[in-house]
């Protein structure tokens, strides 16, 4: 094996590790994530934000149309406030809804958005206020399993 | 012979200590020895290319296994909660984190640090490292040196290409033959791996296993005994030494980064 044969499977060898790194970096982890930084400031305020992360999606529609960016507490209304980062291209109405689901019964929580039909558009910083947080599993089951044992209020089933 | 046993730990110890001393300096005038006059940089390629290049498919061969019986049996497990859409992560988590850079270094210490070991004894029993040093060439610069940080180098490279391999042979099975989506296994994966805290620290602890495994076959090629049984010897202690090793040190490392 000659000198320079060597030379090129080491130089063939090192490249290989950094476009596999670069493939990792862009296709596994999720630095191609930041595909919303020209995007514009919306804010949302919810009474759960449950288990939303930051980097969590925005949808419209199913649609992924930006994420979340941060996630703070009003210390006067005790209300969680949450930042996201929303595309340029998508204008929504002043009368946008925005709610916490679940990706499937395991899957991670993300912000549905509902556009309204108000003519007038949501300005960057704004705030939506017609919120639904994320739906405690727990608290509905106890919630049902208290209203059957004591037989009052709408129970599931046989109310005859 | 409850008699002989603490005379023989006492013995055992008092030779394991200074052992480890030596071992120890051997590894840091071995890594400073890159400022040396006889460290050659196209030795080092050489190495690398031996040690890096030559092991590249059979880390290919094994990723690709691994990545595609990981999809399986992680599709088995989460079939039951009717979470396949986790697939993705389960795949990329454990190979990233985990598989990835301790299988890497352990193929590498049976591929290249036995050979390593092999190579490092046999020019030790025919007196060639002797001969170096009488015509005044160092032999930690000449002969160390290189293999220490060919191994340095090679390993955190054979980990990201076994984890990028690995990832698509999970794949492979997860997406045709299981009928998992393609599109969540990919966003899945993509929501809960980070970069910094997933993929650099399994390439940090690969950087840590190539040196501790290069590490220990060039020592343990350097204080073989200088006969034919001693090299085989030294290569059986080297291959076992660094397994365990590797597998201990994980543990630390573990505990530590993440």
């Amino acid at each position: 094996m000659s000198q320079r044969s060597v030379d090129w499977w080491v130089g063939i060898f090192v490249l290989l590790g950094i476009a596999a790194l670069t493939v990792l970096a862009l296709r596994v982890g999720n630095l191609s994530g930041f595909r919303y930084e020209n995007g514009y400031i919306l804010h949302a305020t919810f009474n759960n934000v449950g288990s939303l992360k930051v980097r969590s999606p925005v949808k419209l529609g199913g649609v992924s149309i930006g994420e979340v960016t941060k996630i703070q507490l009003d210390p006067k209304t005790f209300l969680a406030d949450v930042t996201m980062r929303i595309d340029p291209k998508i204008k929504l109405p002043v009368d946008t809804g925005a709610s916490i689901y679940t990706e499937g019964l395991l899957g991670e929580q993300f912000i549905a958005i509902q556009p309204g039909g108000m003519p007038q558009d949501l300005q960057p910083g704004a705030t939506i206020t017609l919120t639904q947080g994320a739906v405690n599993i727990d608290q509905m089951i106890g919630q049902m399993v208290f209203n059957k044992a004591s037989g009052t209020g709408p129970s599931v089933s046989t109310t005859s | 012979m409850s008699e002989s046993f603490i005379p023989r730990l006492g013995h055992t110890v008092w030779q394991t200590i200074p052992r480890l001393g030596a071992a120890t300096l051997l590894l840091f005038s071995g890594l400073f020895a890159v400022t040396h006059r006889h460290f050659s940089f196209s030795q080092w390629l050489r190495q690398t290319y031996g040690l890096g290049v030559l092991s590249l498919l059979l880390m290919i061969v094994a990723a690709l296994f691994t990545g595609m019986v990981l999809a399986f049996q992680g599709y088995y497990a989460l079939v039951r909660f009717g979470a396949t859409s986790a697939l993705g992560t389960l795949v990329a988590l454990s190979l990233l984190r985990e598989l990835g850079p301790v299988l890497t270094a352990l193929l590498f210490a049976g591929r290249a640090g036995s050979a390593l070991t092999a190579e490092i004894g046999s020019m030790k029993a025919t007196e060639q490292l002797s001969a170096m040093e009488m015509m005044a060439v160092n032999p930690i610069a000449w002969v160390l040196a290189p293999r220490l940080w060919g191994g340095i180098v090679a390993v955190p490279i054979l980990c990201v290409i076994f984890d990028l391999i690995g990832i698509y042979g999970g794949y492979l099975v997860a997406v045709p033959v299981l009928g998992v989506n393609g599109g969540t296994f990919w966003a899945q994966m993509q929501s809960s791996i980070s970069f910094q805290g997933d993929i650099l620290n399994g390439l940090f602890k690969a950087l840590c296993f190539g040196l501790v495994v290069t590490w220990i076959a060039v020592w343990q090629g350097f204080s073989a005994r200088p006969t034919a049984e001693g090299v085989g010897e030294a290569t059986t202690r080297s291959v076992v030494m660094a397994s365990l090793a590797v597998l201990g040190l994980d543990f630390i490392l573990t505990a530590l980064l993440f």
